[in-house]
């Protein structure tokens, strides 16, 4: 079984202003599989997986301090170009958050301020992501019209595709079923597990059935640490920490 | 049966109802009396030929091209200017006490009386750069007085972007710049636009600005360059009201240029609000 590590966090240690959000945490992300954080509210997950394509930067007075390597590339070193960064991680949000313009326009978005002219190209790119995105049959007659007009399902699955234009190597994603009802949750689900074929996966999420059915790997966050790390399965059904099985089990949380 | 909140609810409709209908009131008599006092000034003639026996015949013609020229060159200076500040405090100001300090200034020069603005007009435009009296130094001094209103309007159009948007546009790649230019102001535009006319259409009515720095009681013709004196519809109406000897004829045409000011104004208010909407259509928000 191929483990290549795609990212790897050490010691990792996160601020904002005074409060520390992240205690210590260690953890190695696999190429090509899908990894779900669980844990309480405030625990951290979101703050994590922000760091990973430095959206945190955006927080006056936030500070990392560890290291963050992408490909064995330190992701907060000086040099690093955020910009190519972002290409490279991509994000799927907790509320969908398409672009007031047309469905064409919001995947097209990513190709342009990248600098790409070809029409051609774009309209390939734009239906190749819709298709993997499991949209286009839904759209594919209204391309022109506006993103909003879409359901909150279809929004979402509109910034999955969206993210894919820009050919991302890891795909983040922040709780994105959490302000959906339960078919589009499910239609998200099965496309996570479409997607880590050709993408690694980080996943945030609330919903602990949801990390049992779509992650290869699980890691349980608690008040800012890494508490427990490891198969899916095995920490499903064999907990070493104490805490964890008391969360999993729904004794806290 | 009735409830005392049933009573306190009729009563505060009521009490609203009633200032909305007074206000709505003094409105409709503003314009009633305006049109009925102006509208038989108003002619083809009035509208297109120059004024002749010392005003007291002939048009306002070049009265009406120095507004418009006046006006659109405040736009010129105050729409670019404006949004560059707007752009620097909401997206790359550091929060400092300095920026907090300019804020507030801005918000101050609002509340600074026109007559100021026109007093630093003349000193700055007409005599320190040298402009002398016209088109130039009035679209200046103009556009300065609409600058804080359209800083604030534009501040506030660009804070109503949500920040979701924004996220999404660097998540993308994408950089700040690219990210302002985009997405932010595409959003932000119908506010902006918005603010921008009523401001303008707001300074385009003054007079005091305008009175020792572009505005002339006659001229012969139409102005031909931007360091001409022009005639101007608020100064027009100043002049014909406290000048002159034929005072009942000039009253009559005050009124038909107060006429057609009003005029002018409502049709930019009306210009903002269909622009908006159709932005808002595109959008789809």
């Amino acid at each position: 079984m191929d483990r290549d590590v795609k990212i790897s966090a050490r010691n990792v240690n996160f601020y904002y202003g005074k409060t520390q959000a992240l205690k210590d945490i260690s953890i190695d992300i696999f190429q090509k599989k899908v990894t779900a954080l669980i844990g309480p509210s405030g625990c951290g997950k979101s703050t994590f997986i922000r760091l990973l394509n430095r959206m945190n930067d955006l927080i006056p007075g936030a500070r990392v301090e560890g290291r963050i390597l992408m490909d064995g590339a330190d992701i907060n070193h000086p040099k690093t170009d955020v910009v190519s960064l972002r290409r490279k991680v991509g994000m799927v949000f907790q509320n969908p958050n398409p672009f007031p313009k047309s469905i064409f326009d919001n995947l097209a978005y990513g190709l342009r301020i990248g600098g790409v002219r070809d029409r051609g190209f774009i309209e390939r790119k734009v239906v190749d992501s819709l298709k993997k995105a499991a949209l286009y049959e839904d759209v594919k007659d209204r391309l022109h019209d506006s993103a909003l007009m879409l359901s909150g399902g279809q929004q979402q699955r509109l910034c999955i595709a969206r993210c894919l234009v820009v050919e991302p190597e890891v795909i983040l994603f922040d709780e994105p079923a959490a302000s959906l009802d339960p078919i589009s949750t499910r239609k998200i689900e099965e496309l996570v597990l479409e997607l880590k074929e050709e993408y690694t996966i980080v996943i945030v999420t609330h919903n602990m059935q949801q990390a049992a059915r779509v992650s290869d790997y699980t890691a349980f966050m608690y008040l800012g640490r890494l508490i427990e790390y490891g198969d899916t399965e095995r920490i499903f059904t064999v907990p070493r920490e104490k805490m964890t099985e008391e969360y999993l089990s729904g004794r806290f949380g | 049966m009735i409830h005392r909140s049933d009573i306190s609810q009729a009563i505060g409709f009521l009490l609203l109802g009633a200032c909305i209908a007074f206000a709505l009131f003094f409105l409709g008599t503003i314009l009633y009396f305006i049109l009925v006092r102006g509208a038989p000034a108003i002619s083809w003639e009035f509208l297109t030929s120059e004024p002749r026996r010392a005003m007291t015949q002939g048009g306002v013609a070049p009265a009406i091209v120095g507004t418009f020229y006046l006006t659109v060159g405040a736009v010129f200076f105050s729409l670019p200017l404006g949004l560059a500040c707007a752009i620097y405090l909401c997206e790359y100001s550091p929060k400092t006490v300095l920026v907090n300090i300019i804020r507030l200034s801005i918000n101050n020069l609002a509340g600074v009386p026109s007559i100021v603005f026109g007093l630093f007009g003349f000193a700055v435009f007409v005599k320190a750069f040298g402009f002398g009296v016209s088109i130039l130094s009035g679209s200046l001094t103009l556009g300065i007085m609409a600058l804080p209103g359209i800083i604030s309007a534009s501040q506030e159009a660009i804070l109503a972007v949500p920040q979701s948007h924004k996220e999404a546009s660097l998540a993308l790649g994408a950089t700040h710049w690219q990210t302002i230019a985009k997405v932010i102001l595409p959003s932000a535009f119908p506010g902006i636009l918005t603010g921008v006319i009523l401001n303008i259409g707001r300074v385009a009515g003054e007079t005091a600005p305008i009175l020792f720095t572009a505005a002339t009681f006659y001229t012969r013709g139409y102005p031909d360059s931007v360091f001409s004196e022009v005639m101007a519809l608020p100064y027009h109406i100043y002049a014909l009201m406290t000048e002159g000897t034929r005072p009942e004829i000039q009253t009559q045409i005050a009124y038909g240029c107060s006429l057609i000011l009003l005029g002018l104004v409502l049709a930019i208010s009306a210009l903002a609000i269909i622009l908006r909407e159709r932005q808002r259509r595109i959008h789809g928000s």
